[in-house]
């Protein structure tokens, strides 16, 4: 049985709004995403997360993570090739036990496994542009839904990237005169909104102070911003990620926070948080 | 299903497109006659950032009045345009449409006798210095200006729209309204325009009656094709074909959805006298249902082969006349075929209708690493119409209950009304299944 206080793991709600969107990415929008795959990257983030356990000797093993990290690949990587999606997970999810600086992880799971592939491989993919801007009402509300339900923890990067992300966006269709449905429709992009919600907001990759994860993720925005706009290159805010990535060490080198622990995600301020 | 026996197999080849009227630029007349941008038909050739476009012009009307303004992402020179050869794109049309297939049931008193024929029938629709002068004062640097086969060209640098608006204005062109807004943004994002204008005289010594295609080659990163300035012209929708030859895989859009067309479905006999008004009426069907917001993907195929070809693979010349340029101008040949197959060519063929509300930003493109095979494919299956010589009374039930859900997919597919589909079909033995869907009391008197 999971207890209240377990509930208060925002990944519970993670795994639910990621899920909501792999179940209407496969029955309404049909992305042809394979189920070998999904199952392929499922099966293969669990072992290497159950050998990453043993090998570092860590107390006990926890699902969850390598649960939501494999909702993010299933979501977002594409290849027509069983072998590519494994060899997705592994990366990812070996990454985290293997690239880390002062306890935590350098690299986003999903992201590094993401970039990876599509530098080493021509058969593996984004598509950014497949979930159409129909359904993106429903899908920012899903998004926005946990953002409330987790209480807006550390949603300052989330935020902070979409001010800034859209900022350049509406201030590039200004300068070229553009009409603004142009920044609108930019916006309006499925892989965007997963990105911004579920990969740069990852607490553990992220700096450990408030002002430093603000700066940090206005600084994703504007490398994204530059590949997607001034080197006309797809895939803008995930090659940004891994870009910016090696410099969260630093930025926790230079400005102090809290270890971020999902168990506890309000362990520095949990005062008014009481009652809940 | 023991009944189903194939016998032959034929294939019809309708080709759906309307006529081909329009680069992705727009167009200028010093007339004052309405030229309306409609369809346009684009080759795209990619690897790495090289690209060569290939545009098609099925213009008709007084050529000697009209002029084009193309934008390039990037600045070109003047071996970089060249005026391509129309055959050529309308033979990658032929082979990469829609099919229609046929197979006729088999007696079914005789179970294996087994004959086949292949039927490939693709039906095909089948002044200078005083002009640089002039410009100089504008504003506007006429870069370079020369004639390739029936076009005279001019490379234009403008620093702002305004020059090269006015100099068309000056040339007495009209030009279309909204136009300075984009052409602005363009330059902004570092785009440049050439113009082309027909040369009469070098079109009479030529002696085509029609206007070849342009083709402009570059080296960018962008993978995009500018869609905003054809929007300006244009009465309504416009449809697009884009034909991506590249060394991978598929091709799609990053930023709008690219949906796979119903494909693989059995439709009623009739429907291949109507294959132009389904075909249309479906596309119209499902281009709706996506919001009018997605680019359809009609066709993806490694070029070496097809199955069931609507007409043969493009030679390695053609593929060379059309820029693809990392394939050898002998072709691999194969030993076995007659046919020089290409290698290492993937095409995608995508199909959008659009407007400036639906499509506010020019398409972007990506190449992904998919290689699977997908065409648009309606199968018709003809019911046997010979003697029988035996109880057929479970086949044609067995037809009845097929061609009833033909009907009811067709009607779903297009939108076209159920009972004029059913009134179309000549159900086996006469009799018209009953529909789960139909009252009950509508059988009773007739």
């Amino acid at each position: 049985m999971v207890s209240i206080s377990r509930l208060r793991d925002p990944r519970y709600y993670q795994v639910a709004v990621l899920s909501t969107l792999l179940g209407i990415g496969v029955l309404a929008l049909d992305f042809g995403i394979h189920w070998q795959n999904a199952v392929a990257i499922m099966l293969t983030a669990q072992a290497v997360q159950y050998l990453g356990t043993r090998l570092a000797g860590l107390p006990r093993f926890d699902p969850l993570s390598a649960l939501i990290t494999s909702l993010s690949l299933t979501l977002l990587l594409r290849t027509e090739l069983p072998l590519l999606a494994v060899a997705a997970a592994t990366i990812a999810i070996g990454s985290k036990f293997l690239v880390r600086v002062r306890g935590k992880h350098v690299f986003n799971p999903a992201n590094v496994a993401l970039v990876t592939l599509m530098l080493l491989s021509d058969r593996a993919w984004v598509s950014s542009g497949q979930w159409g801007s129909a359904t993106i009402g429903a899908f920012g509300l899903a998004c926005l839904g946990f953002l409330v339900l987790t209480r807006a923890k550390r949603a300052e990067t989330t935020i902070a990237f979409l001010i800034g992300y859209a900022a350049m966006l509406f201030g590039r269709a200004l300068w070229l005169g553009d009409p603004l449905s142009i920044p609108v429709h930019q916006l309006q992009n499925g892989a965007l909104l997963i990105f911004a919600f579920f990969m740069i907001s990852d607490p553990k990759t992220t700096p450990d102070a408030a002002r430093g994860r603000v700066a940090y993720a206005m600084l994703v925005a504007a490398v994204a911003f530059t590949i997607q706009f001034i080197f006309y290159q797809p895939n803008g805010p995930i090659l940004a990620l891994i870009l910016c990535a090696p410099l969260v060490p630093v930025i926790d080198a230079l400005l102090q926070g809290t270890h971020y622990r999902w168990e506890k995600p309000d362990a520095h301020s949990s005062a008014h948080l009481k009652g809940v | 299903m023991k009944y189903l026996i194939t016998l032959v197999t034929a294939l019809v080849t309708v080709m759906v497109t309307t006529t081909a009227q329009a680069f992705c630029g727009f167009y200028v007349a010093k007339a004052d006659t309405s030229l309306f941008n409609r369809a346009s038909q684009v080759v795209l050739v990619r690897d790495d950032n090289r690209t060569v476009i290939t545009m098609a012009n099925d213009f008709e009307g007084e050529v000697e009045d009209f002029a084009v303004v193309i934008p390039v992402p990037t600045r070109i020179e003047r071996e970089q345009i060249n005026v391509g050869d129309r055959a050529v794109i309308q033979h990658l049309d032929a082979y990469t449409s829609p099919r229609l297939v046929e197979y006729h049931d088999g007696n079914p008193c005789h179970r294996y006798e087994l004959e086949e024929r292949m039927k490939s029938d693709a039906d095909l629709p089948a002044a200078a210095a005083q002009l640089r002068r002039s410009a100089k004062s504008q504003g506007v640097t006429i870069e370079a200006s020369y004639t390739v086969g029936e076009y005279d060209i001019l490379i234009l640098s403008a620093e702002e729209s305004s020059g090269l608006i006015r100099w068309l204005n000056d040339n007495d062109y009209k030009i279309p309204r909204g136009a300075k807004r984009v052409v602005d943004s363009y330059l902004g994002q570092g785009m440049r325009f050439f113009v082309a204008r027909v040369n009469v005289e070098e079109q009479s010594k030529l002696g085509y009656q029609y206007l070849r295609p342009l083709q402009v080659a570059y080296e960018s990163n962008k993978f995009m094709l500018p869609i905003r300035l054809g929007t300006l012209n244009a009465k309504g929708k416009q449809e697009l074909y884009v034909y991506a030859l590249t060394r991978t895989g598929r091709v799609e859009t990053t930023n709008y959805r690219t949906v796979k067309l119903p494909t693989n479905v059995e439709v009623p006999e009739f429907v291949e006298g109507e294959f132009a008004d389904f075909y249309r009426d479906m596309f119209a069907r499902q281009t709706k249902k996506e919001n009018e917001r997605a680019v359809f993907l009609e066709y993806a195929w490694d070029m070496a082969w097809c199955d069931p070809c609507a007409a043969d693979p493009l030679s390695s010349k053609e593929l060379r006349q059309l820029g693809v340029f990392w394939i050898d101008e002998r072709g691999a040949r194969d030993k076995r075929s007659i046919m020089p197959q290409a290698q290492n060519v993937f095409v995608t063929r995508l199909h959008v209708r659009y407007d400036a509300e639906h499509f506010p930003e020019d398409l972007m493109f990506q190449e992904t690493g998919d290689r699977q095979n997908y065409q648009g494919r309606y199968v018709i299956r003809h019911p046997w119409k010979g003697e029988a010589s035996c109880d057929i009374t479970q086949y044609e039930a067995s037809v009845r209950e097929r061609q009833e859900r033909e009907a009811q997919l067709l009607a779903s597919m297009t939108g076209w009304d159920i009972g004029d589909i059913r009134k179309k079909i000549p159900f086996a033995g006469g009799v018209r299944p009953v529909s789960e869907n139909e009252p009950w009391w509508k059988r009773i008197w007739n």
